[in-house]
């Protein structure tokens, strides 16, 4: 349901669109049950003259049962979506699968930094290449990743991967990622993280093998064109005055440069 | 209570009725009616400011950097600005004034049939405090830099640190007004607890007290159990900003974390304070307009409690992936998903309550009915975020603001209709127009919906919340998308207008209305026993109470009713 309105992109996307529809189907059930009855009950016992209401205080057993019984229902479900989830959730969050390949991820106000360990698989060595607002990932890798930030909370999202987590300043943060489609997504910063926290966007490339290697040695060679700033310039625009906006930020500066 | 209580109460009841200066009486009153009013006001005011910052962040994501009428241009860090204190605003300002305060305040000794809250100065304090600290909020939009931008949740160190957050006073003033606000309701709540135990009229068992006095309690409780963490960690959060200290700050030895986990330590359960008074305040306006009897009033108030309970155990849910260890998460998500058990049950009694009935749809029951229907929404949407693998996609985006908004509106807006439309003959003596406040009702639920649902599926399409401008995010960026945010920001508009009925009627059926005989509703609590208003003192003598308070439609009755303090026959 959630590919509907975002692609998956990701080796666990799916599995989350499925705990999604499960929880659906089983809420989308009780609502329509519950709501149908309250709708029922309103139409069905509308005051008519003449006609007095029922005295019953729902402490009876016989009574008690018409609440009772739906409440093991639910319980019953409850199981059902707390097993599913503890599964789904231990394969993406709380297990790291063995490591094809491995990137740093650093956030600070108000942009991405991204450090791909390059050929040797290793951060902090010679070949690591280094790219702001623009991740590549090779299609079909198992990624490991270490999540850092300078300076306040951030968060690492990417919808088309149904991957989120926080950047915390002072930790690292480990997870994984399995890309499965190429193409190029959103990365947002979905943490509140001060004035810039609207614009701190970034783009991840999905590649194949040989469009990675070339767009690596591209960045090296300093021929590189960011992604990123391609993205932004081609998008179709909304209809929208930001630049209105920049222009009052510099009359508040013009102002405070006279005062 | 015991002889001895009821004998100093009726001691000091010739004290109340001298007459009392227009100061004493409305500017420092010691009178629990005045003082809820003064909450129930000062709430309405923040909520007209809370919408109005509604209206500016809405109107900005619906025309990027058009001019918003009656506000101007809405830049990144004044968008931060609104809808940090939008929140702040509609939860402490308005739903725990209007609803705990203000409500508590004048329905507690009333529906337990004593004079006035056991103490009474008190109470005149907290409110005082109460405003002090509304007063402090306002003053934060006006310092330099501007009010502070950083989510409610003020997470450090974006919150602690002035250079991260530009917004160096608005940042200490806005954690000050909430320290504040905890002080006042710390003491309000002190005195509702004490005066429900100690001062009700002769003859009310724990079990004939009215649910919303119950729930109000029980609120209560919960908030003064779970506010100290938070009170510490604002102490804390304020000495980072001021004094330089590093409780939350990582290069200082600090951790970010210490204060998520101290900040939902309080609130989460704070969802369930706010809830349970107008949970409460629907079973009280559900049996009186479907004439019966409360169905399973045990299992409610032990439901209640379990909530409650339960509420404790539940907070790292907000922090799934805030970088807590991963398995701590399973066990959240048990307790998250089970405390849709006991709220379930709750949700049937009510229904339940209806089956038999004999149901008059007026403007209170709508209220009451459509809290019913809204908060189902937002209940059930609120296991897709108690799962942790589904919170994986959905932290942090609309779907997250279209699940609150369907608890906190009902609870909150919802509620405060509800009561005031119910109670206002008791509180002013005159009627409401009835057709007047179908027109709000509709007005307002309707439009309400067109807002929140479609939020639902900005979620699910990605949007992530606390974006000014979704320009910069080009998956976001599309038509389609945007038209759904147009549709939102109308219908609030629609509804805002709406509003402005409920304020004519509210204001002109004060002074005009058709004067409220003293029970207008035929309801059983104590309150309908007095004069509309009721005088200083409440009661002329104390009230004896001989049933509970549910005790509609009884078999062999002629009347439908049958009041808490009118004694049986042969008694």
């Amino acid at each position: 349901m959630i590919e509907y309105f975002v692609q998956s992109a990701s080796s666990y996307a799916g599995d989350i669109d499925n705990l999604f529809l499960l929880i659906t189907l089983i809420i989308g059930f009780w609502f329509i049950l519950t709501f149908g009855i309250l709708v029922y009950l309103i139409i069905r016992f509308r005051r008519k003259d003449g006609v007095k209401a029922k005295y019953i205080a729902g402490e009876k057993h016989s009574e008690t049962k018409w609440t009772h019984y739906p409440h093991y229902a639910v319980i019953a479900m409850d199981v059902v979506i707390i097993a599913v989830n503890i599964l789904v959730w231990v394969n993406i969050k709380q297990t790291l699968p063995p490591r094809d390949n491995l990137v740093r991820v650093i956030g600070q106000q108000w942009s991405w930094s991204f450090i791909h360990a390059g050929p040797d698989g290793e951060l902090d060595t010679q070949d690591d290449v280094s790219t702001v607002n623009d991740l590549h990932l090779k299609l079909g890798e198992t990624y490991h990743f270490e999540l850092q930030s300078r300076d306040v909370l951030h968060n690492f999202a990417v919808p088309a991967f149904r991957l989120r987590q926080d950047a915390v300043p002072g930790r690292t943060i480990s997870g994984w990622l399995k890309p499965t489609k190429t193409g190029t997504f959103d990365l947002q910063c979905a943490e509140m993280c001060g004035y810039g926290h609207g614009i701190m966007g970034a783009a991840v490339t999905v590649h194949s093998a040989e469009s990675y290697d070339t767009t690596m040695a591209q960045i090296q060679n300093g021929t590189y064109e960011s992604h990123y700033q391609k993205r932004m310039g081609t998008k179709t625009d909304l209809p929208s005055n930001t630049s209105q906006v920049d222009d009052e930020v510099s009359f508040a500066v013009l102002l405070a440069s006279i005062f | 209570m015991s002889q001895a209580a009821a004998a100093v109460q009726s001691d000091t009841h010739a004290e109340h009725h001298e007459e009392l200066s227009f100061l004493h009486k409305y500017i420092l009153p010691v009178d629990h009616k005045i003082i809820a009013m003064q909450y129930i006001f000062t709430g309405m005011i923040m909520a007209i400011i809370g919408g109005y910052f509604a209206y500016a962040f809405r109107m900005q994501l619906a025309f990027p950097g058009e001019l918003v009428p009656l506000y101007g241009l809405v830049g990144p860090g004044e968008y931060n600005m609104l809808v940090t204190n939008h929140g702040t605003i509609m939860i402490f300002w308005v739903a725990m004034p209007v609803l705990i305060a203000g409500f508590g305040n004048y329905l507690i000794p009333l529906m337990i049939g004593c004079d006035d809250m056991v103490f009474p100065r008190l109470n005149r304090l907290s409110y005082q405090i109460f405003l002090v600290s509304a007063l402090v909020l306002i003053a934060s939009f006006f310092v330099r830099g501007g009010g502070f931008g950083g989510a409610w949740t003020a997470y450090p160190p974006l919150s602690s640190v002035a250079e991260y957050s530009l917004t160096d006073w608005g940042a200490s003033l806005w954690i000050l007004a909430v320290a504040l606000e905890f002080v006042s309701f710390l003491l309000g709540g002190i005195n509702f607890i004490t005066t429900t135990m100690n001062a009700r009229a002769p003859g009310m068992k724990m079990l004939d007290i009215p649910i919303a006095v119950w729930f109000i309690v029980i609120a209560v409780i919960l908030f003064m159990a779970s506010v100290g963490p938070l009170i510490a960690g604002a102490v804390m959060l304020f000495m980072d900003q001021r004094l330089g200290t590093s409780f939350f700050l990582p290069s200082g030895g600090g951790d970010p974390l210490l204060w998520q986990h101290l900040f939902w330590f309080f609130g989460h359960p704070e969802v369930y304070v706010v809830l349970l008074p107008t949970l409460g305040i629907v079973a009280d306006i559900i049996t009186v307009f479907s004439r019966k009897k409360l169905f399973g009033y045990r299992t409610v108030l032990y439901t209640a409690f379990a909530t409650g309970g339960l509420s404790f155990v539940v907070w790292a849910h907000h922090q799934f992936i805030a970088g807590i260890d991963p398995r701590m998460a399973n066990v959240f998500v048990v307790t998250t998903v089970l405390i849709s058990i006991p709220l379930a049950e709750m949700m049937f009694s009510y229904i339940a309550t209806l089956y038999g009935g004999s149901i008059e749809l007026k403007t209170p029951m709508l209220w009451a009915l459509s809290f019913l229907a809204a908060f189902l929404i937002g209940g059930v949407t609120g296991i897709y975020l108690g799962a942790s693998a589904v919170d994986v996609y959905f932290h942090d985006s609309y779907f997250v603001i279209a699940h609150f908004h369907y608890t906190f509106f009902p609870i909150t807006i919802i509620g405060m209709f509800a009561a005031l439309t119910f109670w206002f003959p008791k509180m002013f003596g005159r009627m409401m127009n009835e057709t007047l406040g179908k027109i709000h009702f509709w007005g307002t639920f309707i439009p309400f919906n067109c807002i929140f649902l479609p939020l639902f599926f900005l979620g699910l399409a990605g949007q992530h919340r606390r974006i000014y401008d979704y320009n910069h995010f080009p998956d976001l960026a599309t038509q389609e998308l945007q038209d759904i945010r147009i549709f939102a920001t109308v219908s609030l508009v629609v509804m805002l207008i709406f509003q402005l009925v409920f304020i004519y009627n509210f204001f002109v059926s004060m002074f005009k209305g058709e004067k409220a005989p003293n029970n207008p509703w035929n309801a059983n609590t104590l309150e309908w026993s007095v004069p509309s208003p009721p005088p200083h003192g409440n009661f002329k003598t104390l009230p004896t109470v001989y049933r509970g308070a549910y005790e509609y439609s009884v078999p062999g009755r002629e009347l439908d009713y049958w009041p808490q303090n009118e004694p049986s026959e042969g008694n």
